[in-house]
């Protein structure tokens, strides 16, 4: 058995941790969370030197060729990081909505410019609140063009390019639903940026006046693509949150260690110490789950439904408990805007809706063990 | 990234699982399949008489103790060999029940401390079934801090007298020797003043009496000490080195690998999707499910936790302190599982006999059972501690006892 990542992938990962420890520390997230850019270029360009834009991008489109498992170990380092760029929009969705579904010049149209850094793109699935369901999908395409409104996109603001969910169909099922690709800088959409609650990442809505699209796939394929798109960028998105999880969990750890009271090291009291050691539960649990949802998801297994749900879950579950706790920890300067804790707690409860909510993914499993108990 | 054994490691289960298949007792398959949970109760038979049996059998194949070196019994086999067999030894493993803290805990403290001669009496006959030992460490008053146990052992010439009382001790009433700690200084600190000894559980004044407990079983004893000589051949370690030895003892039952403890899971998967609510199938309701969801990928952390640490295992590396996560989630889960199980039947979630609507009581008995599943082995606020302490590197617990004379710390609360 060799439920690990290989040497090089860890090499990789090491990489990745130093290359974001230098260009992506806690005041380079502060310029985007306070609001003076709406993403960090500088990082943007930088990771799309190092090649981690397009690490699982097939190297005729422009990317490493890599895998999936490379991008995991980046994702996680992301995660860590706290990075304040649109790489799960781009890279977990779009450019995996394209590599499952692009037409040959769809691919050589969109996935080099994603490798190269020069184009973000993005999901544009949600239509106000609700989770990803067909039912929820009012946006119609008709003649090649949209009409609808989508909220929240995220990253939608800076995005060059979008791949949406329409309806084509009125049947109540599954295939009413199809892909479109849009460049949203061609006219017909009108972005709004929308606050929320992690600004590092932000969140937009876009109104579609008969806006020009392609269609990505065929049509009334979209539910099925769009179903693997998120099971894939489930799977990725653990990781970051795995990684996000760590970061708070040690971030806990440093403070418990270095803050006295009563006379003490506030890590001495076992009120505060097995806070930290149920903190590491679920972050461990989280990271062995999201390995397998990295096994499923780099050997295009059948256990990938159910391993990717799971993976979800748990890495939701950590990061949102790791990021709770790390401000519990730290007490009173935890609830500052300076201490950097309330930056993990943003993005692990953004994380968890993004792409759909714990409620609706913990339905996805049971329904995935269900009909894996069936077969 | 995978789940394949090694061109080696296929070769070896091969031969293990053709061993299996020609030797075990297939009779007891479904019955041994069925018992999940809890301990192993056979219609028909004892389990240590079986198990003694298969035991015997398997140190003849070489398959008993297998990690231990061959001039003890084993078949000096590394550590991802183990946990293969493991594998391959299956439901069968569960009739090694009574051997368990002997291989697991008083074999590898014998290998570690003892002579020559000691090793060369006491393992091949603990591998081989022979000889079944316990652990007489936990007293009544002295469980998570063991280190304040009060059984005296006293020099008398070539001899130790012992006197005392120990508790919690699984498999005493058949049991051939015991990994016994005692306090044979009681005027140094705690952890100074304790010494080891292997004892032969059929000296005189040693008697056993077994405790019913709060689940209404009787699974573990108190063992009671009256004037008990052991010869000083049989200490393990320096006199007031016990406490170190006994660390040995206690890691090794922290470091079983690969063992699948019981989670509930597949138990309470099984019940909602048969059970029938007003508005439906339990397993339908959102509520339930969300439940079950969070109970799954804690049960599918565990299992690939565990994944990991093989892993490390066949790359010849030490696993990482993963795998200490194990009973502490299993243990709340069990107890929370059990409550919710019983939540759904509703009133006649009250009823403990064989009631259909109960499915036999086995939540029931599941709730009565798992408070021993967060204490025995660890509490855990212990486990807490050390993975707060061994893992993240926190400080430990300022000792109000450290420097005190054992005999000048207070014995009551109030």
């Amino acid at each position: 058995m060799n439920f690990d990542f290989s040497d090089d992938q860890k090499q990789l990962r090491d990489q990745a941790r130093k290359f974001l420890t230098e260009k992506c520390s806690p005041k380079a997230v502060r310029v985007v969370l306070d609001g003076k850019a709406s993403y960090d270029k500088e990082l943007w360009k930088g990771l799309a030197e190092m090649g981690f834009l397009g690490v699982a991008i097939p190297e005729e489109f422009g990317g490493a060729g890599a895998g999936h498992l490379e991008l995991c170990v980046i994702a996680e380092e992301m995660g860590r990081a706290n990075a304040p760029v649109p790489f799960s929009s781009t890279v977990y969705l779009a450019a995996e909505a394209l590599l499952i579904a692009g037409s040959d010049a769809q691919k050589k149209k969109w996935l080099p410019a994603i490798a190269s850094g020069e184009a973000i793109g993005t999901l544009a699935l949600f239509e106000g609140k609700g989770n990803p369901s067909p039912k929820n999908v009012k946006l119609a395409a008709s003649n090649g063009a949209l009409n609808g409104v989508k909220k929240p996109v995220a990253d939608g603001a800076i995005a060059n390019f979008a791949v949406v969910a329409a309806r084509t169909g009125s049947s109540g099922r599954e295939n009413d639903i199809s892909l479109f690709l849009v460049d949203l800088r061609a006219g017909g959409a009108e972005v709004k940026s929308l606050t929320n609650l992690d600004p590092t990442r932000g969140q937009a809505e876009i109104t579609f006046k008969d806006c020009k699209a392609e269609p990505l796939g065929g049509i009334g394929e979209g539910w099925s693509i769009l179903t693997q798109v998120l099971d894939r960028a489930a799977v990725l998105c653990a990781f970051e949150q795995v990684g996000g999880a760590d970061r708070a969990l040690e971030m806990g750890r440093d403070y418990a260690l270095d803050r006295i009271a009563f006379g003490r090291q506030i890590g001495s009291f076992q009120a505060v110490k097995h806070m930290l050691a149920d903190m590491y539960v679920s972050a461990t649990l989280a990271r062995s789950n999201s390995y397998y949802g990295a096994w499923a998801l780099s050997t295009s297994a059948a256990e990938l439904p159910e391993a990717a749900a799971a993976a979800r879950i748990s890495a939701t579950q950590a990061f949102q408990h790791c990021a709770k706790n790390n401000i519990q920890v730290h007490g009173g300067m935890g609830f500052t805007w300076e201490f950097d804790c309330h930056m993990y707690y943003r993005r692990a409860n953004a994380m968890a809706l993004g792409l759909g909510s714990l409620t609706y993914w913990e339905d996805q499993l049971i329904d995935r063990m269900r009909k894996k108990n069936a077969a | 990234m995978n789940f394949d054994d090694t061109p080696q490691e296929a070769a070896f289960r091969e031969t293990a699982r053709k061993w299996v298949e020609a030797n075990a007792p297939k009779e007891l398959h479904a019955e041994l399949s069925k018992s999940s949970l809890g301990r192993i109760r056979l219609a028909k038979q004892d389990i240590v008489d079986v198990g003694k049996a298969w035991q015997k059998k398997k140190a003849e194949g070489g398959w008993a103790c297998l990690h231990w070196p061959k001039e003890y019994g084993g078949r000096g086999a590394t550590p991802i060999e183990r946990v293969i067999w493991q594998q391959e030894e299956g439901v069968y493993g569960k009739l090694t029940q009574p051997f368990q803290i002997g291989e697991g805990m008083c074999g590898p403290t014998v290998m570690a401390f003892g002579s020559e001669d000691a090793k060369r009496r006491y393992l091949p006959k603990l591998a081989s079934g022979e000889e079944i030992w316990c652990q007489l460490f936990s007293e009544p008053s002295a469980g998570s801090d063991v280190a304040g146990l009060r059984t005296r052992a006293e020099k008398k010439g070539d001899s130790w007298v012992v006197n005392g009382q120990k508790i919690w001790t699984s498999g005493a009433h058949y049991s051939d020797y015991g990994l016994l700690i005692t306090r044979t200084d009681p005027n140094v600190p705690k952890h100074k003043g304790l010494t080891m000894f292997v004892l032969d559980m059929k000296s005189p004044g040693v008697e056993v009496r077994p405790i019913k407990q709060a689940n209404g079983m009787q699974e573990f004893n108190e063992v009671y000490f009256t004037d008990v000589v052991i010869p000083d051949s049989q200490r393990l370690g320096a006199v007031g080195e016990g406490w170190s030895v006994s660390l040995t003892t206690l890691m090794n039952e922290r470091m079983s690998i690969g063992a699948r403890l019981a989670t509930g899971v597949p138990e309470i998967f099984e019940f909602c999707s048969n059970l029938m609510l007003e508005d439906g199938l339990a397993i339908d309701d959102p509520a339930v499910r969300s439940k079950l969801a969070s109970w799954a990928v804690k049960a599918s952390g565990l299992k690939y936790t565990s994944y990991r640490a093989i892993s490390a295992l066949s790359k010849g590396e030490r696993p990482g302190p993963e795998n200490s996560i194990g009973k502490l989630v299993s243990g709340m889960m069990l107890q929370d599982i059990a409550t919710y199980a019983m939540d759904l039947q509703g009133a006649a979630g009250v009823l403990t006999g064989s009631d259909e609507e109960t499915v036999q009581g086995q939540f029931q008995q599941m709730l009565l059972s798992s408070p021993s599943m967060r204490i025995a082995g660890g509490t855990d606020e212990i486990l807490r501690n050390i993975i707060a302490e061994r893992v993240l590197g926190l400080p430990g617990d300022i000792r109000v006892d450290k420097d005190v004379p054992y005999n000048k710390i207070p014995t009551k609360g109030r």
